[in-house]
């Protein structure tokens, strides 16, 4: 936990007026004015009120947040050569450090790659995508148009290496041969009675259709830019919302569950320090009226904003708590047979596979927030027939989602479930059938008769 | 949420309890916003505790209960609800009240007196035990000494040994304490905020200390604060409302205030914080503490010496920070050590909780 010595809680600001062995007045000016890390260069001050501030020269403070972010990116293998990674940018702080440093890695990847002899290790490719919400905030399109033209060129100038623009509309997550996609999405988005949960549900379909985008589009890693401060505030949205469960899922640094995995270098960078890097390398960013919250997640944001006040390492340690809550079996890049991928990186991924053990349970995913659910939840499933959609979407969703996101009596439910986009449905009945599956796997040698006869 | 508010509406266009649809209703339900009249409300109300004393089998026939008694609403309500139940379902528990005295001049003295009306009120003995005959010390000696941040602290660790004393001077089975589900609900946010997993593992669970001295149970682990309020304003009973004088900078008020908005936003968030709680995966090797004796006074402790022993040590020294926060240099087993000028040594070596996670 860092020390801001007005929030220290554990007394050493007490003990230093105890201790009569203080540091004289002008010694602690002179001493405080060399960057406490290098000894050397003139300290950096940011003026902007937050902790450590003018203790580190912009170097350090520079190599401080790119080391945070390469050392994910190498214990969890998140980017290896032969991979091919969608930066998923909202032109935001977060998203538009995340992809500076991915462009980094990949220039100092290229520079390797012809300076050495043998060409062994390819450069990995890298794609950027942006969700264009339009079609859910109309009022916005004007906007819209401009942070895209903005953010065009904001990608052209990162190259060398040239990088893939894929600006993706929301509404593309109904596929190509839905009739008005933007209609539907405005019928879907309307069908959902409480505020929340319409922010959350499209916060699911704008992760959807990254996904949609990134494997069409070969690309085989999803980044996210992600950082401390915004998994706190998720930490405490997920609890407030009967989340706890699925919590451990949404946290870690890699997530697996998904077509494409998705990976959060940023996981362990503060707000604060992405902000100060943007500021001191001159990173531009856009911010939509879009990106507002309502309800209770910005109850949360402003409530995580108050405890900082208090104590500006209070997100720390509440992501340092979640952490210790126990991830899941696709919270690590899968391990690949695949002989593109170097050994090295096999190496790693093997030597992180040995961290989660035994529980390879075949978990239930909610459809529509694709939340591990506890098995008990989910038990519900069967108790209903083929063609009783509806009730199917109802039983298969996570308790949550039942609540904020479904409509309350059947006939707006089976019409909210026309609207949901394929992807979605199918998981329902892919996991009714998965259900009946697990039980029968679990009972079958004291079963005596075949399949059909048994209900 | 919209829809029960529409729902409502068309109820209370035609002016009938939502449940029973024969009279007036008086009140929204705070926990469903349901309008009702009042004796349903008391019907749902008392037969929602009945159930989850019954689904969690907190009791068993014969057993001597003794409830956690401050004079304050949680209690007051608790002591009426339990004995009519009691009556109305036959537990066939033996039911007493227990009292603690913190030796809060303005604040406890009052609520005692109240205390000492429910006795009669309710005819349940009585058993008041005191700060100053246990330890030596009243809050107000212990405020005047440390002031006004972390005397929560020294409170809540003296009043939980203080309740066991006292439950075992009145040889019962079992302590019920009036925790409700804010209560939780504030327990669960404040672990998380202060990164204390091995708690937030435990703080939901509706029976405690079952291999302790007294297992302890919290009926009212799914009641709404705001509804034991209405409750005991329609049944006009008598209790304690003040705050405790000393309580305006304890950081539960950060979560406390939180959980008023996020009512007000959405009702059942405070059952869906408890829920949370309660499915958080937190593998069972977790560094649990070990439990042993405490070498000083006997009570269970996982520490060579209690909290309690090393906070009294620490205010009999004139070492007010001593058990206080992260420990520093060597713990409390080791007292002599923890003087301010030794323990500089230790930290100078190095920085003080440096960022690395």
């Amino acid at each position: 936990m860092a020390c801001n010595s007005t929030g220290c809680e554990s007394g050493c600001y007490d003990r230093e007026k105890d201790n009569g062995s203080k540091i004289v007045e002008d010694a602690v000016v002179t001493q405080e004015s060399v960057c406490v890390k290098c000894k050397c260069n003139e300290p950096m001050t940011f003026g902007d009120g937050g902790s450590e501030d003018g203790r580190f020269c912009a170097e350090c403070f520079r190599n401080n947040v790119f080391g945070k972010f390469r050392l994910a990116v190498t214990s969890h293998a998140m980017i290896t050569p032969s991979d091919n990674v969608l930066v998923a940018f909202s032109g935001g702080s977060s998203s538009r450090v995340a992809l500076q440093f991915v462009h980094e890695l990949q220039i100092k990847a290229l520079k390797n790659y012809e300076a050495s002899r043998d060409r062994s290790l390819p450069v990995f490719g890298v794609g950027v995508a942006f969700v264009d919400e339009t079609a859910a905030f109309p009022a916005l399109s004007t906007e819209m148009i401009d942070a895209i033209e903005w953010i065009r060129s904001t990608v052209s100038s990162l190259s060398p290496p040239a990088k893939g623009l894929h600006v993706v509309p929301i509404e593309s997550v109904f596929g190509s041969d839905s009739l008005d996609p933007r209609d539907r999405l405005v019928k879907l988005l309307d069908s959902v009675p409480d505020d929340t949960g319409k922010e959350d549900l499209l916060l699911h379909l704008k992760m959807l259709s990254l996904q949609k985008v990134a494997s069409e589009n070969g690309y085989n890693r999803l980044v996210v830019g992600s950082c401390t401060s915004r998994i706190a505030s998720h930490v405490l949205t997920a609890t407030v919302k009967g989340r706890g469960y699925s919590l451990s899922a949404d946290i870690q640094h890699v997530d697996a569950r998904w077509k494409v995995p998705i990976v959060l270098p940023l996981r362990d960078c503060v707000r604060q320090e992405i902000t100060r890097l943007c500021l001191l390398d001159g990173l531009k960013t856009v911010e939509l009226a879009c990106r507002s919250q309502s309800g209770i997640n910005d109850l949360v944001s402003s409530f995580v904003a108050l405890l900082q006040e208090e104590n500006p390492s209070r997100e720390c340690t509440i992501v340092r708590t979640a952490a210790k809550l126990t991830p899941f079996y696709f919270n690590k890049i899968p391990e690949t047979d695949d002989s593109n991928v170097p050994m090295a990186t096999q190496r790693r991924l093997k030597r992180f596979n040995l961290k989660y053990d035994g529980s390879m349970t075949t978990e239930a995913f909610c459809p529509i927030c694709n939340g591990p659910q506890n098995r008990s939840d989910s038990s519900e499933l069967d108790y209903f027939e083929e063609g009783q959609e509806s009730d199917a979407l109802y039983a298969a969703c996570c308790s949550s989602c039942r609540f904020q996101i479904l409509p309350q009596d059947g006939s707006s439910r089976e019409q909210f479930g026309s609207f949901l986009p394929d992807h979605m449905i199918s998981q329902v009945k892919h996991q009714k059938v998965n259900s009946q599956a697990y039980l029968r796997e679990k009972i079958k040698d004291c079963l005596l008769l075949d399949d059909e006869e048994v209900v | 949420m919209e829809a029960s508010e529409a729902k409502s509406k068309r109820a209370g266009g035609s002016r009938l309890c939502c449940i029973c649809n024969k009279r007036r209703p008086v009140l929204k339900r705070p926990k469903t916003l349901q309008q009702i009249c009042r004796e349903c409300f008391y019907e749902v109300f008392e037969e929602e505790i009945h159930q989850v004393i019954v689904q969690n089998r907190l009791f068993k026939s014969g057993e001597r209960v003794a409830i956690g008694a401050s004079g304050g609403k949680d209690s007051t309500v608790l002591a009426y609800v339990l004995s009519e139940l009691n009556r109305r379902h036959n537990y066939g528990l033996d039911l007493f009240l227990l009292s603690i005295d913190e030796g809060i001049t303005g604040y406890r003295d009052d609520s005692l007196e109240t205390v000492k009306r429910n006795e009669v009120q309710y005819g349940l003995p009585l058993q008041i035990v005191s700060y100053k005959d246990l330890y030596g010390w009243t809050m107000d000696d212990i405020v005047k000494m440390i002031g006004l941040k972390n005397n929560c602290t020294f409170c809540g660790v003296f009043r939980r040994q203080a309740l066991d004393r006292g439950a075992t001077l009145l040889k019962v089975d079992k302590l019920v304490t009036g925790h409700n589900a804010d209560d939780i609900a504030e327990t669960v946010l404040l672990n998380i905020l202060r990164g204390d997993i091995a708690r937030l593992s435990r703080c939901t669970s509706i029976t405690t200390g079952e291999d302790g001295p007294i297992p302890r149970c919290k009926p009212f682990k799914y009641t709404y604060e705001k509804e034991i309020v209405m409750y005991a304003y329609f049944k006009k009973l008598d209790y304690f409302s003040t705050e405790c004088i000393y309580s305006p900078n304890a950081y539960r008020g950060f979560a406390r205030e939180f959980i008023k908005d996020l009512e007000r936003l959405r009702p059942r968030a405070i059952l869906d914080i408890i829920k949370s709680g309660e499915d958080f995966r937190i593998a069972t090797t977790t560094k649990m503490p070990e439990q042993g004796t405490c070498e000083r006074c006997g009570y269970i402790s996982s520490q060579k010496w209690c909290k309690a022993c090393v906070l009294l040590e620490g205010l009999n020294r004139g070492l007010p920070k001593m058990g206080i926060g992260r420990p520093r240099g060597s713990v409390n087993g080791d007292n002599k050590h923890t003087k301010a000028g030794s323990t500089a040594k230790s930290i100078e070596s190095k920085q003080c909780g440096s960022l690395d996670f």
